[in-house]
Formats: structure tokens, C-alpha cells, sequence
């Protein structure tokens, strides 16, 4: 359809004069986002209460929307199970006995280790710190950034930079608090940097987000490329935010200089999510310290 | 009030300078319902920023810009029923929902007000292949511009994550002009 002719003025002085000065609104505007830009450059988090004010706002439709998904989900799932049940059934059954075997072998070694650990006074704290669970309702999906919304019953005791969980391994850490929900940075955004160690040895290295689902691991010693398809990452506990020994991630793909990987945890698929407390507090607040003196000597310092 | 009266009336508040209004009166007895015709595009722009508060979890961002797209969709299809500034509080209400920095959206939505608007006055008379190809051009450079301000913060994405959400968005796009479109014959029912 073709513009209307109020965009052309003729020789009314009103008429120019209102063409004027909308474009000025216009390129005001414009700048006027800029700016917001800009501050939310220097301070990423400056606009957090206006993000988490629209997310509790909508929170209630993303809730009702994703039941209906997992039910939806649940059932194709149920169904799915019916196919080809008699295969699936002597498959299961021959991988249950070859699993009991293992698990007498395993039952054994733990046993071994029971008594063993004691007398090489190794700390071991297996127990994880739950603060919450809560549920999963919505991505970032239309984003760059991996960002998740986790609906819990209250807020009280979380704040930024706990990890969260689910029974197949590491989500994310939170970044953003409201009332009943919380902001997941989710472990394949860019931003999202994890020590990890590899299970079989305890070779230590970094994973971070390729914001395409999967993630870049490379090792802490450059030069040598020493993983293989199929290692399994899990935390360190390096850096005091994440506890160690909880899965991240398998190795896809070798790289020249790093492994591909797959996160073990599909934020799709998992039911419930655990908020976990800081694994070492005062790391974080050591972090939050220097963050701040360096704010305070240099007012114009950008902190990634 | 006789119809004189309600005639210089309705002249005065359309000549509020900032809306380009009507320059002609209706001579039908029968009148578009006024809240029709302002709410129907601003809804349908508001609820497409708001897509992503549905369940959507995919590993790559796949989900077309919905809010975006119905925006250049209404003023492809309608040139001038919106004052040039929407950009802005469009941007910044998608920009609450979107995960992106507050401000990116409020600034490429205005941007791309001002060069519809240049587009306008160069390419007056367009058939629905020739927006398609506008828009195409639109979500494009909307989408790479979007994942360099992500950028200016963190590690670049590659570049090739928006592929399949561009090819997506232009593939859609004629479906959601279809969409404005019905809205459109809702809103000036009468």
C-alpha cells in the first residue's frame, strides 16, 4: 500500500513543521535507546528490577502454558513407550543383568573406599547444600543470550550466582531475583564460564557456552589437545561458585585445541531444578569485594 | 450537538501535531470504533515481544523475533498509521522480554522507522513480494545487528547460530502479514 500524502506538505508551514518534528522525536528516540545501551553496557545489571518486574508480570502465563506442554510432552512420551515393547523389553532385561553384575563389583569397591578414606583423612562432602527446587518456564529462545526463568515458591534465600541443578547435571547459576521467579544464566550462553575437571583423570579446564547448545572446552595447559569423544566433564569446585563432582558435560567432537561438548542437563527435558547454595561463600565474596574497590578507584571501569 | 459541531471537533484533535491524522472527513453515517483501530496493531506488536514467556527451550535461539516482525509487518502494510517515534516504546517494551541489553531493540526499532520511512518516499508503489523482500532485508540486518550488541558485552556467538532463525523469520513472514492483515479488517469493521 502506498504511503498516505501527509507526508508531503505542500506549503503549509503547520504541516512542515509537524513532518519536522517528528522526525526529530524520531532520531531522539533513537538516540534515547543508545544511551540505554550504553548504560547497560557499563552496568549489564542496571536494568535488572525492570526485566524481573516483566517476568513476575508474566510468570503466571508461561506457568500455565508450560503444564499444558508437560502434559502434552508426558503423553507422547507414554505412547512412545508402547512401540516396539518386545525388543525394548529383552534389550532392558539383558542390560539389568549385566548392570547387577557391575553393581556387586561397585558395591564392593565402595565398601573398600569406605574403609579406606578414613585413614588417608580425605574430606569428603558429598552432601549437596539444596537451598530449593522449582520449575523451569521459559527461554530466552528468540535471543543470543541463554538466559532461563525458574519458577519457585519464594525467593528468600537465593541471590546471584548459586548454581542450579538438575538430576542429569548443571544448569546454570542465577543472575536475577524477583518474588517467585529467578533468571538462569544458562551454562551454554557465551558469558557462562565453568572450571571443569575430567572424571576419568581430574585433567582440569574451562567450559564456556558456544550460545548454539553446545560448549567449548578447553584444557587450563594449551598446546596439547587431550580429549577424547566421550569424556565426561564434571565441576571442580574451582572458584567457590559451583560445588565439585557435578556433571557438565560430554565430549562430542575433537577440536584443534579444544573439545566440543554437549551439556548433560537439557533445560527441555528436566522436570525439576535444585537452587543450590554457594559452594564456598566467601569466594564470591572476595569476588564481590574486588568488584567493588575496583569500581570505587576507577568510576568508568567496564567489569565483565 | 449539532453535526457541525462534532465535525470542528473531531478536526481539532486529529490537528494534534504529533499524530499525522486524516485530511479528509467521512461522509458515511457509520464510524470505526476509535479504541479498535488504535488497539488492534499495538496488541498484536506487544504480544508478539511477549512469545518468549512461553515454554519455548531450544538449545540454538530458533524463535523467529515475532515482536519485530509483526512491527515492520504493520507498517509495510499500513504506511503512516503510526507516528515515525513507536520505535522506541515498542523497543523498549520488547526489550524487557527478549533476554537482549535494555535498549538494543529501542534503538534498532527507531532506526528502522527512519529508513521505512526513506524507503517510502523512494519506492512508492509496492506489490506484497516487494515488502517481503523489505522485510527480509530488515530481520536480516535486525539480527545481526542484535547479536553484535550482544557482543559488546561477552565472547561473540558465531555468526552462523542466526541462520536457521533468519531463514525461519523470512519464511514466516508472509504468514504474519496475513496475520496483520485479519487484523487488520477486524480493526476497521464497521
Amino acid at each position: 500500500m502506498a504511503a498516505p500524502n501527509n507526508r508531503r506538505p505542500g506549503f503549509s508551514r503547520k504541516a512542515q513543521f509537524t513532518i519536522f518534528a517528528t522526525y526529530v522525536l524520531t532520531i531522539s528516540g533513537a538516540i534515547v535507546g543508545g544511551l540505554l545501551l550504553l548504560i547497560s553496557i557499563l552496568d549489564p545489571k542496571g536494568f535488572s528490577a525492570l526485566r524481573i518486574v516483566g517476568a513476575e508480570a508474566t510468570a503466571p502465563i508461561s506457568r500455565f502454558f508450560n503444564s499444558i506442554r508437560r502434559t502434552v510432552s508426558d503423553g507422547s512420551e507414554n505412547m512412545s513407550f508402547y512401540w516396539d515393547a518386545a525388543a525394548k523389553n529383552k534389550a532392558m532385561s539383558r542390560k539389568i543383568k549385566a548392570l547387577e553384575k557391575e553393581n556387586f563389583a561397585l558395591q564392593i569397591t565402595k565398601l573398600e573406599n569406605d574403609t579406606l578414606k578414613p585413614l588417608i583423612e580425605i574430606m569428603q562432602n558429598d552432601e549437596l547444600d539444596i537451598i530449593t527446587t522449582g520449575r523451569l518456564i521459559s527461554t530466552s529462545a528468540s535471543s543470543g543470550r541463554k538466559f532461563a526463568l525458574i519458577s519457585v515458591e519464594s525467593t528468600h534465600n537465593i541471590e546471584a550466582g548459586q548454581p542450579v541443578i538438575s538430576d542429569d547435571g548443571l544448569i546454570g547459576r542465577i543472575t536475577e531475583i524477583g518474588l517467585t521467579t529467578a533468571r538462569i544464566l544458562l551454562l551454554t550462553d557465551t558469558g557462562n564460564v565453568v572450571p571443569v575437571i575430567r572424571l576419568s583423570d581430574g585433567l582440569a579446564a574451562f567450559s564456556t557456552g558456544k550460545a548454539d547448545g553446545s560448549l567449548l572446552i578447553k584444557p587450563l595447559n594449551l598446546g596439547v589437545n587431550p580429549f577424547n569423544k566421550g569424556d565426561i566433564l564434571v565441576t571442580s569446585g574451582n572458584g567457590g561458585l559451583y560445588p565439585p563432582n557435578i556433571p557438565v558435560a560430554k565430549i562430542i567432537r575433537k577440536l584443534d585445541d579444544s573439545g566440543l561438548a554437549r551439556p548433560m542437563a537439557d533445560p527441555a527435558t528436566t522436570d525439576y531444578s535444585t537452587i543450590l547454595r554457594i559452594y564456598d561463600p566467601t569466594a564470591n565474596a572476595e569476588i564481590e569485594a574486588l568488584k567493588q574497590a575496583a569500581e570505587l578507584s576507577e568510576n568508568s571501569a567496564v567489569i565483565p | 450537538m449539532s453535526s457541525e459541531e462534532r465535525f470542528i471537533r473531531r478536526k481539532r484533535r486529529k490537528s494534534f501535531p504529533l499524530f499525522g491524522g486524516r485530511s479528509y472527513q467521512t461522509r458515511l453515517n457509520r464510524h470505526h470504533s476509535q479504541w479498535r483501530i488504535l488497539a488492534g496493531p499495538i496488541v498484536s506488536v506487544l504480544l508478539g515481544s511477549l512469545i518468549t514467556t512461553l515454554p519455548f527451550f531450544s538449545d540454538l535461539p530458533i524463535l523467529p523475533p515475532f515482536g519485530f516482525m509483526i512491527f515492520i509487518a504493520w507498517r509495510l502494510l499500513r504506511p503512516g498509521m503510526w507516528p515515525m517515534w513507536v520505535g522506541l516504546p515498542f523497543g523498549l517494551f520488547d526489550d524487557i522480554f527478549s533476554g537482549a541489553l535494555m535498549g538494543s531493540a529501542a534503538l534498532t526499532w527507531s532506526i528502522t522507522m527512519l529508513v521505512a520511512e526513506f524507503i517510502d518516499s523512494r519506492i512508492i508503489w509496492r506489490d506484497h513480494m516487494f515488502d517481503w523482500l523489505i522485510a527480509s532485508m530488515f530481520i536480516t540486518i535486525y539480527l545481526i545487528a542484535s547479536l553484535h550488541i550482544i557482543s559488546m558485552v561477552q565472547t561473540p556467538p558465531n555468526i552462523w547460530i542466526i541462520i536457521p532463525q533468519l531463514l525461519f523469520s523470512i519464511a514466516l513472514y508472509p504468514l504474519v502479514v496475513r496475520f496483520c492483515a485479519a487484523i487488520d479488517k477486524w480493526r476497521l469493521d464497521r
